[in-house]
C-alpha cells in the first residue's frame, strides 16, 4: 500500500487535498509549503508541476504556473524540493502536471523518478486512459504509484466504470464542466450528479475538486464524497498572504473551522 | 499507404491527448464527422457553397515567366482568388455546415494573423451564428486591420491574455472556452491540429484543393499528378489540401515550408520540423518547439499565419518517415520572394504563401518538371508590413 492507500484505508470522510503550485510565489516555497499543510493537517497534498499551456486550468492557476516558470523552476529543481520536503513528512503527496512535461522528461525516467522522491500519485489530466492502458499503466503499477483519473457530468456510466477499474488511489471528481477557478455556489444540478455517481458504489473513493473555495462548499463536497480538492483558493491565499506558513495555518484552519485540531 | 488510423494516429503522431471535461465534444465529432462528410445532402450543400459563395473551382494558372525563368512548368494553384483572400474559408464553410448538422448554437475560433477568424467571421454570418474570435493581445495590435473586418462581420474579437499572447494562447482560451461551454458550441479550428478528429476533418475540407488540381492538371498537362507539390505549412492546411490526393502516389515528390524567421539558428524561428521536438500541443502528440523541461517556447516568424510552435500531426509523419521533404526559409527570402512575385507575375501573396515560393531556392528538379505551388493567400492583409520594407526590397 502506497501512502494514499493507506490515508482511505485508514479515513473515509472529510478528507482535505490541497493543490498548489510548485515554486510559487517563490521558487525555494516548496518544500515550505508542504511542511506547511502536513503541519495544518491537511490528508492529502497536491503539487503543480509549473506549465507553460495548462489547457484546463482557469487564470489563477496559468499566472501562478507563469510566474514558477519565471523564477526558475524546473523538473529537476521540483524533484529536489520534494526529495527534501519527504525527510520531514508522511503525508501524502500527488504530482499533478501535463503529459508533454512527463514526455519530455521520460516517460520511464519520470515514472521512477517520481517514486524515488516519493510520491505516492500522480494526476496527468491530458493523458487519455487508451494510452496509459496501452503503454503506461503496467509500468506505473509496478512501482506502486496511484493515477487518479477526471470525471465530470458528462461522463459516461460506462467510461466511470472503467475509470474506476482503472484507479488505484482516488477518483477526481470535477463538480462541473469548467476550468479549474469557477463557480463559487453548488447548484441543485451539481447535487444531483453527485448523488448519481455515490449511487454508482464505485470501488475507489471520490474527490470533488474545481470551485471549492470556502468551509461552506468543502462540507457539502464532504456530505456528498469522501473529501474535496482545493487549487485556485488556497493559491490567492499564498498570494495574498504574508508568509507561506502564516498564510497555510491561516487557510486551512478557515476551511476545517470547528474540525480543525479535534482530528488530530 | 498513409492515411490515419482508427484512433487518430499517423503513424506515432496524432491522438486526443485532452483533459476528461473536453471528452465529450471531442468523442460527439468524433463520432459524427466521417458520417457527415460522407452524406451526400452535406456534400451537394459543402459543394454548393463552395461554388457559388467561395468561388472554387480556383484557378490553376500557369506562371510562365517564373516557368521560363527556373527552367520548369510552374503551375499556381489560385487559393487567394477565395473569397475572404485564403483557403481557410474551405475549412470554415465546412465546420459550419457540420456545427449546424450536430445542432450547435455558439461558434468559437482562433487565430493568429486574422485569416482564420475572418473566415470564421464570414461563414457565421452566412449562417447567422454567433462568433467569438480568441486572439492573442499582441496579434490584436499587429492585425488591426482583420480585426476590423472580424468586427465589420459582426464577430465578438476576445483578446487572449494568458502566456505570450499570440496564437499558441490564443488556441488555448478557446479550448478553455469550449470546456466551460460543452453542449451547445463548437470549436472551429483553423488548421489540421488539435485533438484528433480535428486534423483529419481539416485535411478533408481542405482536400478540394488536390482534388481540383488532378482534373485541371489533367486538362494542362494529359497527366494528374505534378512531379512537385509545394506548400507553406504554419499548421499545415493549406499543404494537407495541397498533399491530399497525392499522399500515396509515391513520385510526387512534397515540399513542405517552414518559416526560418531570422534563421533556423538565430533562437528567432518557426522551423518546429527542424527545431521541434516529439511532445503534445493543443492535444496532439507531433513535432513541437519546447525547451528541455517541456515548457512551449513562443516561435519567431514576420508572417503571422506560420509563427505556430506546433505542426499538424500528418506533417510530422510525412516528415518523421521521409515522405516529406521540409525547407526552411527565412524572412528576408519571403520578403523578396513578395516582391519578385508580384513584378514577375502580377500576384501579390500573402506573406505565408511567399515562404512557399522561395522553396523553388532550396530544391532541387529536373529541366521542365511541372511544379505546383499552392498560392495559399492574397497579400492585402500584409499591406503595413510590404511599406514597411518598400525600400529594402524594392530594387
Ligand atoms: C495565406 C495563408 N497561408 C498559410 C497559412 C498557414 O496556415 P496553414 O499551415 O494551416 O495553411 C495562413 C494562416 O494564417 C494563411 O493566412
Amino acid at each position: 500500500m502506497n501512502r494514499i492507500q493507506q490515508l482511505f484505508a485508514d479515513k473515509q470522510e472529510d478528507i482535505l487535498n490541497i493543490y498548489f503550485t510548485a515554486g510559487y510565489p517563490n521558487l525555494e516555497d516548496t518544500e515550505p509549503t508542504i511542511l506547511a499543510l502536513a503541519e495544518a493537517g491537511v490528508d492529502l497534498i497536491e503539487v503543480g508541476m509549473p506549465y507553460s499551456d495548462p489547457l484546463a486550468d482557469g487564470p489563477t492557476i496559468q499566472e501562478s504556473g507563469t510566474a514558477a516558470i519565471r523564477n526558475g523552476m524546473t523538473l529537476d529543481k521540483l524533484f529536489d524540493q520534494i526529495a527534501s520536503a519527504r525527510q520531514h513528512t508522511e503525508i501524502p503527496l500527488v504530482m499533478m502536471g501535463y503529459f508533454n512535461q512527463v514526455m519530455q522528461y521520460g516517460e520511464e525516467r519520470f515514472f521512477r523518478k517520481v517514486k524515488e522522491v516519493g510520491v505516492d500519485g500522480l494526476i496527468l489530466p491530458d493523458l487519455p486512459v487508451y494510452e496509459f492502458e496501452q503503454f503506461y499503466r503496467d509500468q506505473i503499477e509496478s512501482l506502486g504509484l496511484s493515477v487518479s483519473f477526471l470525471i465530470t457530468p458528462q461522463t459516461s456510466e460506462e467510461r466511470i466504470r472503467q475509470i474506476d477499474k482503472l484507479s488505484k488511489g482516488f477518483i477526481y471528481m470535477v463538480s462541473n464542466s469548467s476550468i479549474t477557478g469557477a463557480k463559487k455556489e453548488i447548484t441543485q444540478a451539481q447535487l444531483d450528479y453527485f448523488n448519481r455517481i455515490n449511487a454508482m458504489q464505485l470501488d475507489n473513493p471520490r474527490l470533488i475538486g474545481f470551485g471549492i473555495s470556502s468551509h461552506e462548499t468543502f462540507r457539502t463536497a464532504c456530505k456528498y464524497a469522501n473529501g474535496a480538492i482545493i487549487g485556485s483558493a488556497f493559491i490567492k491565499a499564498l498570494r495574498d498572504g504574508k508568509d507561506v506558513h502564516t498564510a497555510t495555518i491561516e487557510f486551512v484552519g478557515k476551511i476545517r473551522k470547528s474540525e480543525v485540531g479535534s482530528r488530530k | 499507404m498513409i492515411g490515419i488510423d482508427e484512433k487518430g494516429y499517423y503513424g506515432e503522431f496524432g491522438g486526443a491527448y485532452i483533459p476528461e471535461m473536453l471528452h465529450p465534444n471531442v468523442e460527439e465529432l468524433r463520432k459524427a464527422y466521417v458520417g457527415i462528410w460522407e452524406d451526400e445532402a452535406f456534400q451537394k450543400e459543402f459543394r454548393e457553397l463552395l461554388r457559388d459563395y467561395v468561388g472554387r473551382p480556383t484557378p490553376l494558372y500557369y506562371a510562365s515567366r517564373l516557368s521560363a525563368k527556373y527552367n520548369a512548368n510552374i503551375y499556381l494553384k489560385r487559393e487567394d482568388l477565395c473569397h475572404t483572400g485564403a483557403h481557410k474559408v474551405n475549412n470554415t464553410i465546412g465546420q459550419i455546415l457540420l456545427a449546424k448538422r450536430l445542432n450547435k448554437k455558439y461558434i468559437i475560433a482562433e487565430t493568429g494573423a486574422g485569416q482564420h477568424g475572418v473566415a470564421t467571421a464570414t461563414v457565421c454570418a452566412l449562417m447567422g451564428m454567433p462568433c467569438i474570435v480568441y486572439m492573442g493581445e499582441i496579434d490584436i495590435e499587429r492585425q488591426a486591420p482583420n480585426v476590423a473586418r472580424m468586427r465589420m462581420l459582426g464577430a465578438e474579437v476576445r483578446p487572449a491574455k494568458s502566456g505570450s499572447r499570440t496564437l499558441k494562447d490564443a488556441t488555448n482560451e478557446a479550448i478553455r472556452h469550449w470546456i466551460n461551454h460543452p453542449q451547445d458550441t463548437h470549436y472551429i479550428i483553423g488548421s489540421v491540429v488539435g485533438p484528433h478528429p480535428y486534423p483529419d476533418m481539416v485535411a478533408r475540407f481542405q482536400s478540394v484543393i488536390s482534388e481540383e488540381m488532378m482534373w485541371q492538371l489533367q486538362e494542362k498537362t494529359g497527366k494528374p499528378d505534378p512531379d512537385i507539390a509545394i506548400a507553406c505549412v504554419g499548421g499545415g492546411s493549406n499543404a494537407a489540401g495541397t498533399y491530399y490526393h497525392y499522399l500515396n502516389k509515391e513520385h510526387v515528390r512534397l515540399i513542405a515550408v517552414e518559416a526560418a524567421g531570422h534563421g533556423v539558428n538565430s533562437g528567432e524561428s518557426a522551423a518546429t520540423s527542424v527545431l521541434g521536438t516529439r511532445g503534445i500541443i493543443h492535444g496532439s502528440r507531433t513535432l513541437l518547439m519546447q525547451t528541455p523541461d517541456g515548457q512551449i517556447v513562443e516561435p519567431y516568424s514576420i508572417s503571422a499565419g506560420l509563427d505556430y510552435p506546433g505542426i499538424g500531426p500528418m506533417h510530422a509523419h510525412l516528415i518523421a518517415s521521409g515522405r516529406a521533404e521540409a525547407v526552411s526559409v527565412t524572412d528576408d527570402e519571403a520578403m523578396q520572394w513578395t516582391y519578385y512575385l508580384s513584378r514577375m507575375e502580377g500576384i501579390i501573396p500573402a506573406l505565408e504563401t511567399s515562404h512557399a515560393f522561395a522553396a523553388l531556392d532550396h530544391i532541387e528538379y529536373k529541366p521542365g518538371d511541372v511544379i505546383v505551388i499552392n498560392l495559399s493567400g492574397r497579400g492585402d492583409k500584409d499591406l503595413n508590413t510590404f511599406i514597411t520594407h518598400y525600400d529594402k526590397y524594392n530594387d
